[in-house]
């Protein structure tokens, strides 16, 4: 609960803006300047975000530290930022990676400073603000103007053909996120319709059912309105995750992005798709959820094993590392779907982790690159010797990355896997040869990179890390660990929310045992009716009526 | 009791201060992981006698995973079973120690081999110790880990590297199936704690269901005690140093199969088909390793195979029920295996690196310790009466005939036959004879330092008196009494034992050891009266031998099938990636762009064309007409008379 009825989530949203005005305040030459004031603000930023752990409360499943007033009456729209158990380590997440972005970036980058770092710190605001906002309206804005900032640090501080993956990322992003437009329209006017109250707030859209009832077929499917709405999202999210066969963008941007800008997309861009299936598209849309399960399922074990393949192969180490996150991307996915505590818990934390293991092995590579400027693989080897303090660092973010028990990404697949073999053998067991592949390339990559004889002459005098690069994988080294020994305060946290929406999704199976009769007598349910049944069935009382959340009144 | 937890604590005690401080410490090093593993060992005494007065113990420290209805604690558990196994990993685990001082004491990665040698004494401990068969996963994996570390150790060496690639990646096929294994324990009884799964046992389940989790296990176990058909990485593993694999490739982590198998009896027992399986994958494991033993040249890696067939015997014993004899062989093979390894690694030492038998030989004299214990350890391997080796696998034989299962039987006394052959095939080249290295390598073989030949002697003396000790008579000696009762609980399986007679049981045991005498005896034909004989064989039936030489090319298949091919279908997915998937993208942004240029196009030539042309039509037709407008009034009064003629003229002939 927001104990001192204090903006805090805004606080932290809008700290990064600060951090731009006072930017453009410092003349340009002042290079030392720029980037101290970035790194306050990021540092600030994660400091204040610690609040939030320690005064989560984590016997709830409502939303906590809320905000909301309104904004544009006429149209329904509110400012309404909230934080539940989905969202608390995402929003850590990036505020901690914003700050190892900044510190990544340090030396790297050094043409247009004043620039670089504002789009650094507006990005962080943009991504603040997607996990934060519990208005549609709201949200879209912040989707889009974290794409913004994204496609210039790409475009002009990337290299190679940094303006076609500058461009192709933002176009594909785009794509997707006109089409989610297109449902939160329809998702508006059918609840303005249906309750004659026309409001972007995600909590009371989420009141009313929508019809489930299949309005055409296609090849003997059927698709319902729901189904249609679910499907707008789903491209949106899908392309974001990235989920095969929408991947495709993921390669390019990474390998051409700036180090801080991989770190970034790969430590929470990509989390915003799998964030949006479980924010909307899970409690919002239980019917179309279930109906689309086996679809998801197919994609995520494709993506797991034909990612990890495909990566298997690459010359080029960031593209490794990209393809890699296909694989385990499709990991959370599967969790998520799997439709159970253990799953969906399981694809939270695994979203932590991905976001530190794989920031991690992008800031690896990224240190490689400026002392080489390379990336190719074949360029590298034997670097164990002249670098220990580096090889060890990799070496254990390699093993986080892996799987390895002891570690971070073992407790996340661990749960996702136990989550998808409860629900079917099968799932757990083709996803298990994820794992296997996970091993391998990147035991191969290590081996190709650290081990053998230091051939090639030119990596004959590379320094070991500075104590400024140290500074920024130690942290996530820590982290890995915490999370891997003791995961206890992480998993209790998101474990309430979790529930909540779980109920929410698997109350349909409960309607689904009788399901004609409830659809075929009358597929519009009265106002009424649709909110008061969601409320009422579940066997674990769900979230009270909106009029009974702590809300902040408007200043 | 709780004292436990000191066991693999001190060794990860010694981990953190050699990984962070190593760099500073260098050699010192062995002062912090020889200390921790010595005062680990001797906290495992007093549990371990604790343990022996009836004592046990079942711990939860913490919860450590708790979503929903599921909930691990880390946990320790001391029964018989683990206090054993604890006993025989941190002693085993001590001397090695001791002896690794000499060995690595002038490497270059001395701090970073005892960090990793700690680490590996770890995750042992919590694979032994753990109370709950996920925390087992983790010691499981830890030991995995550290293997790969240890036998990439020297990583500028291609093979190094690969070989720690590959033992990490084949036990990982394993680790897989173990996965599998936990997630059907717990989705049938809703515990991954053994007291609880255990507990929950029922036979109304049916063996389908025991069967499955109990075949899922055995994969985790082919794959980290090297059984057919993933034993491929354990010769390989040999590329690490000496002491690693005498502590990890033969006494302690490739042991965790039959451990976990034993310490899953009550859910083996309820599938007989797994059981049978066990038996059956060991007995073959136990005669094809000891075949190709036969003729390798590598000193380690003549141990290596032996390794793996003693670990087929193992197999052999638990599938049959006789789980203390499997754990009982378990542990006099780590030490007569053990001080194998730190044999051969003495006269690698002495020698100067030089591994191939053929280059060795006469080394009694310059060695005598080394020779004496490897003498002796190769006759408690071969089962020679009264040493440790002899009593652990006539138990297990004669468990394997007592129960009925008369080809494995049989399969393990060809073993025992091959396994004599091939060990004193090993003892003469190496150790009899002349010399037959080259003058600059065998210069001076001398015997190794004390702190190198200590742990060899005392090894040597438990390889002749642990089975003695222990193990008399057999199935009801000091350590069956201790052990035993907690497989006792269990019903045999199918077709239960027929009893035996005394005389019957001595007949048996001289049936194992007149064989191993035959396989001495022979060895000692062709290697000392006749040194002609093998060549002469090996000419005689070459497709055998080179079959044997190369090791049935299940490396060279595995090769193919799995990295060859495999890379194959990935880099054709690549492909598929880059052209089809991307292709789409990229295809849809160029269809795009050309439906703009057309779009473009049509514009500028169709519908700004129309405007244009309506434009181009009045003015072309504007310009005609204005040439009219000439301002001459003259050709204004001509036109106008044209006119006025011209409707004259019309009106004349349309109205006569």
């Amino acid at each position: 609960m927001n104990v001192l009825q204090f903006p805090v989530l805004s606080l932290i949203a809008y700290l990064p803006l600060l951090g731009v005005l006072l930017i453009f305040l410092i003349p340009k030459e002042s290079k030392g300047g720029i980037r101290w004031t970035a790194l306050a603000f990021t540092l600030a930023g994660f400091v204040a975000s610690l609040w939030l752990p320690a005064h989560f409360d984590a016997a709830t499943s409502d939303m906590q530290f809320v905000e909301r007033f309104n904004w544009i009456p006429a149209l329904g729209v509110t400012y309404f930022f909230g934080l539940d158990g989905v969202s608390i380590w995402l929003v850590m997440l990036t505020t901690f990676l914003s700050v190892i972005g900044v510190v990544c970036s340090w030396e790297s980058i050094t043409e247009r400073l004043k620039e670089y770092y504002a789009f650094l710190l507006i990005l962080e605001t943009g991504m603040l603000g997607v996990f934060f906002s519990l208005d549609f309206f709201l949200f879209y804005i912040f989707w889009e103007v974290m794409l913004v900032p994204m496609y210039f640090l790409i475009g002009v501080w990337g290299s190679d053909r940094r303006l076609y993956s500058a461009i192709k990322f933002f176009l594909y992003t785009l794509f997707g996120s006109v089409i989610m437009l297109l449902g939160i329209l329809a998702v508006y006017f059918y609840h303005g319709a249906q309750t004659e109250v026309y409001t972007f707030d995600v909590l009371r859209l989420m009141q009313v059912s929508y019809p489930s009832t299949p309005i055409f077929s296609l090849l003997g499917v059927p698709f319902s309105f729901q189904d249609l709405v679910w499907l707008s999202f789903f491209l949106s999210f899908a392309i974001k995750v990235p989920l095969f066969p929408f991947h495709t963008w993921l390669p390019d941007a990474h390998t051409d992005a700036p180090t801080a800008g991989s770190v970034i997309l790969a430590g929470v861009l990509l989390k915003m798709g799998t964030y949006g299936f479980i924010r909307f598209n899970l409690p919002m849309f239980p019917e179309s959820t279930k109906h689309f399960v086996p679809m998801i399922i197919i994609l995520s074990i494709v993506s797991i094993i034909y990612g990890a393949m495909v990566c298997m192969v690459q010359p080029d180490m960031k593209r490794l590392i990209a393809y890699s996150s296909v694989s385990h991307m499709g990991f959370v996915m599967l969790g998520m779907f799997a439709l159970n505590t253990q799953g969906v818990q399981g694809s939270i934390l695994q979203m932590v982790n991905h976001g530190l293991s794989t920031g991690a092995l992008f800031l690896i590579v990224g240190l490689i690159y400026d002392r080489r400027h390379t990336r190719l693989i074949s360029e590298l080897g034997g670097l164990s010797k002249q670098m220990p303090v580096y090889a060890t660092l990799f070496a254990i973010i390699m093993l986080s990355s892996m799987g390895l028990p002891g570690l971070n990404g073992f407790i996340g697949e661990f749960l996702i896997l136990l989550g998808a073999f409860k629900v079917n053998y099968a799932w757990a067991a083709f996803a298990v040869t994820g794992i296997i592949l996970g091993a391998a390339y990147m035991l191969w990559l290590y081996q190709r990179t650290m081990f053998g004889a230091l051939e090639n002459p030119k990596n004959a005098n590379l320094k070991d890390l500075s104590p400024r690069e140290m500074s920024t994988l130690i942290p996530i080294v820590i982290m890995c660990f915490w999370i891997g020994l003791y995961p206890s305060p992480f998993l209790s946290r998101t474990e309430a929310s979790v529930k909540n929406i779980l109920t929410r999704v698997n109350k349909v199976q409960a309607v689904a045992a009788k399901p004609v009769l409830s659809r075929a007598e009358g597929p519009v349910l009265s106002p009424v009716e649709a909110c008061a049944e969601p409320c009422r069935s579940g066997p674990i009382p769900t979230r009270p009526p909106v009029a009974a959340l702590p809300v902040r009144e408007s200043r | 009791m709780k004292l436990v937890v000191l066991v693999p604590l001190l060794p990860l005690i010694g981990v953190l201060i050699n990984g962070l401080f190593g760099m500073k410490i260098r050699g010192r090093a062995h002062l912090v992981a020889v200390s921790a593993s010595g005062l680990s060992c001797l906290v495992a005494f007093v549990v371990f006698f604790r343990a022996v007065g009836g004592r046990t113990l079942d711990w939860d420290v913490y919860s450590w995973l708790k979503v929903g209805d599921f909930v691990v604690p880390i946990g320790f558990l001391v029964d018989p079973l683990s206090a054993v196994m604890m006993l025989v990993v941190t002693f085993v685990g001590f001397l090695i120690h001791v002896y690794s001082v000499g060995y690595m004491h002038d490497d270059r990665g001395y701090a970073r081999f005892f960090t990793y040698l700690n680490l590996f004494m770890f995750s042992m401990l919590v694979l032994v110790l753990a109370n709950n068969y996920l925390l087992m996963f983790l010691g499981w994996e830890g030991v995995g880990l550290c293997s790969y570390l240890l036998i990439g150790f020297w990583y500028e060496k291609q093979s190094a590297a690969d070989a720690g690639k590959k033992a990490f990646v084949v036990n990982r096929i394993g680790d897989a199936g173990f996965l599998l294994g936990l997630f059907l324990i717990w989705s049938t009884f809703g515990s991954l704690k053994y007291a609880e799964v255990f507990k929950a046992v029922d036979p109304g389940l049916g063996t389908g269901i025991y069967t499955a989790i109990t075949l899922l296990l055995f994969v985790g176990a082919m794959g980290k005690s090297a059984q057919l058909p993933l034993y491929v990485w354990l010769p390989d593993a040999m590329e690490g140093p000496t002491p690693v694999s005498a502590l990890i490739h033969a006494a302690t982590m490739v042991t965790a199969g039959v451990y976990m198998v034993a310490r899953s009896h009550p859910l083996y027992n309820l599938a007989p088909f797994s059981l049978e399986m066990v038996a059956w994958v060991g007995a073959v494991t136990a005669v094809f390793a000891a075949t190709i033993a036969l003729v390798q040249n590598d000193i380690k890696r003549v141990v290596a195979y032996s390794t793996i067939s003693q670990l087929g015997y193992m197999f052999l014993g638990a599938g049959v029920g006789a789980y203390a004899s499997g754990i009982f062989h378990l542990g006099t093979h780590a030490f007569f295996k053990a001080l194998l390894f730190l044999g051969a690694g003495s006269v690698i030492h002495s020698l100067h690196g030089e591994q191939d038998i053929r280059k060795m030989g006469g080394l009694w004299k310059a060695m005598p310790i080394t020779s004496w214990t490897f003498l002796l350890a190769s006759l408690a391997n071969a089962g020679i009466f009264p040493l440790a080796g002899f009593w652990s696998k006539d138990e297990i034989l004669f468990n394997a005939f007592r129960r009925g299962m008369t080809v494995p039987w049989l399969l393990g006394l060809v073993g025992a036959f091959l396994t004599a052959f091939y060990m004193f095939r090993l003892f003469f080249l190496v150790f009899t004879g002349s010399f037959r290295g080259d003058a600059h390598a065998g210069h001076h073989p001398h015997e190794s330092p004390p702190n190198m030949a200590y742990p060899l002697v005392v090894l040597g003396f438990f390889s002749v008196i642990a089975g003695l000790i222990f193990g008399f008579p057999p199935d009801h000696g000091l350590y069956h009494r201790f052990v035993a009762p907690m497989f006792e609980a269990a019903h045999e399986p199918a077709g239960a034992a027929a009893h035996v007679s005394v005389s019957f049981e001595i007949g048996m045991a001289a049936l194992s050891l007149a064989i191993a005498l035959l396989g001495i005896g022979l060895a000692y034909q062709f290697y000392i009266k006749r040194p002609g004989l093998p060549s002469a064989l090996a000419d005689r039936m070459k497709g055998v031998y080179r079959l044997l030489l190369n090791k049935y090319w299940v490396d060279e298949l595995y090769q193919a099938i799995f990295i060859t091919f495999g890379k194959r279908v990935c880099t054709f997915l690549w492909g598929v990636d880059s052209r089809v998937v991307d292709g789409a993208v990229n295809g849809s942004s160029w269809l795009t762009v050309r439906l703009s240029l057309l779009s473009a196009w049509n514009d500028l030539k169709i519908v700004d064309g129309l405007v244009n042309a309506i434009a181009d039509v009045i003015q072309g037709g504007s310009l005609s007409l204005r040439r009219l407008q000439t301002g001459v009034i003259q050709n204004y009064i001509l036109a106008m008379a044209l006119g006025i003629l011209g409707m004259v003229v019309i009106y004349l002939f349309l109205f006569p």
